[in-house]
């Protein structure tokens, strides 16, 4: 006799019983209100994200006035657009250059700029990143497809206090005349981390 | 401390595995761990800090096989049971034993929008005066804590540059240990590759690291 159709029942991992216990508790006991938690959810999923990153770095492209302020002062320049708050509270924003290239890691945890990248990728959490992105940023970003220049500088950022940073990628070249609008689509939220370049619309006429 | 969280510079973890259009959360649990995180840090009963040392204070190859919500959930089992909230036996019986302890403050539903654009900003008055200032060259402390840092090992006595002040912002070795928040300068710090990491280090790598004043001495 087969004992498959009981597991069906109860196969829950461990760390599902473990957080289904403390969610349990914490509301049983009053600490937390659940309609609170969905609301947390739904934040991250839908209104928090790298689009809104790819918001501020197409105005920097575009409004040099805006560029300025935003190397300036980069919460201020980034509250101007709406984006505040958690893990956001003291942005600094890098450029890169031609001859340098930022890259963002937080060797000890995960900090990351949620205000305007929403919340990291698995990998961006995990060992091998964290590990090696201070020591070989140029093999990480080769394992991201991206091959810099022998000569080009690679500094490395690690968010080791409350400062969050947000890497603006050079504007590809063939985009003269675009609409903040159409280059925030080139924006992608590794560009911004620094694990990539902006998306190249010349590349795409070359491979197609 | 010297937990297996200090990953700076560690060999052997394997390539990175990325996904394409990768989701917020792959399970459900996730998401359930992520916000009664949030939820929780939100009743003000421990700060960010604290739970970043429960987190790290899971034993190196716990830390190593979790994924990063399992961090978040086994940290959270601390901070709640060290805190008072809960306690052991109801964790293990999934049942309320004990009453409430008073909390701060309960996050509702129509007030995280609010919560989450305010966020908890760290940056303090300044009551001293800055020891560095920018152009400074300083040499980071040989040090090794059993409590709570952020001066990763990689980057323990080394020379840089003092690049930027930042202000005075909650000093986490403290904070971390109900000690306070001892607010202290916060500078960014350039470091070249070669200092860090000797001479078989890339030529054209540089790093930035943010440091508290009492990880520093001029050089």
């Amino acid at each position: 006799m087969s004992h498959d159709h009981d597991h069906d029942h109860s196969e829950l991992s461990d760390i599902e019983l473990r957080v289904r216990a403390l969610e349990t508790l914490l509301t049983e006991k009053g600490y937390i209100d659940p309609p609170a938690l969905d609301e947390l959810i739904e934040t991250y999923e839908t209104r928090v994200g790298p689009k809104n990153g790819a918001r501020v770095v197409a105005k920097a492209w575009t409004d040099e006035d805006y560029r300025a302020r935003l190397l300036k002062d980069a919460t201020a320049a980034i509250a101007e657009l709406g984006f505040t708050g958690r893990q956001g509270e003291h942005m600094v924003a890098v450029e890169n250059t031609g001859k340098t290239h930022n890259m963002v890691v937080c060797t000890l945890c995960s900090c990351y700029p949620w205000a305007v990248l929403g919340l990291p990728p698995v990998w961006y959490k995990s060992p091998p990143y964290r590990s090696r992105a201070v020591r070989d940023p140029r093999g990480v970003l080769k394992e991201f497809g991206v091959s810099l220049p022998e000569d080009k500088e690679i500094r490395v950022w690690d968010s080791t206090a409350e400062v969050r940073y947000l890497v603006i990628p050079e504007r590809p070249p063939g985009t003269d005349g675009w609409s903040e609008e159409e280059l925030a689509e080139l924006v992608t939220r590794d560009s911004m981390i620094g694990t990539a370049l902006a998306t190249s619309p010349l590349k795409e006429d070359l491979s197609a | 401390m010297n937990g297996a969280q200090d990953l700076g510079g560690q060999m052997g973890f394997g390539p990175i595995e990325q996904e394409a259009n990768e989701p917020n959360f792959h399970e459900k649990w996730e998401e359930r761990a992520f916000a009664i995180t949030l939820a929780m840090g939100a009743t003000g009963s421990w700060p960010l800090d604290a739970s970043r040392y429960a987190r790290e204070t899971l034993p190196p190859a716990e830390y190593l096989s979790s994924s990063y919500y399992e961090i978040w959930a086994k940290g959270l089992e601390k901070l709640v049971v060290a805190s008072g909230l809960v306690t052991d036996e109801e964790l293990g019986q999934v049942k309320v034993l004990v009453p409430a302890k008073p909390v701060n403050k309960i996050l509702k539903a129509d007030e995280v929008a609010g919560a989450l654009a305010k966020g908890a900003p760290v940056d303090r008055p300044e009551s001293q005066p800055a020891r560095f200032q920018v152009g400074d060259r300083i040499r980071t402390k040989r040090m090794h804590p059993e409590h709570h840092t952020r001066l990763p090992r990689y980057a323990r006595d080394v020379e840089g540059v003092i690049e930027t002040v930042h202000g005075v912002h909650v000093f986490p070795d403290a904070n971390a240990h109900g000690k306070g928040e001892q607010p202290t300068w916060l500078y960014g710090v350039a470091f070249k590759g070669t200092d860090i990491w000797g001479p078989d280090s890339d030529p054209k790598l540089s790093l930035r690291i943010d440091l508290w004043e009492p990880y520093l001495d001029l050089a």
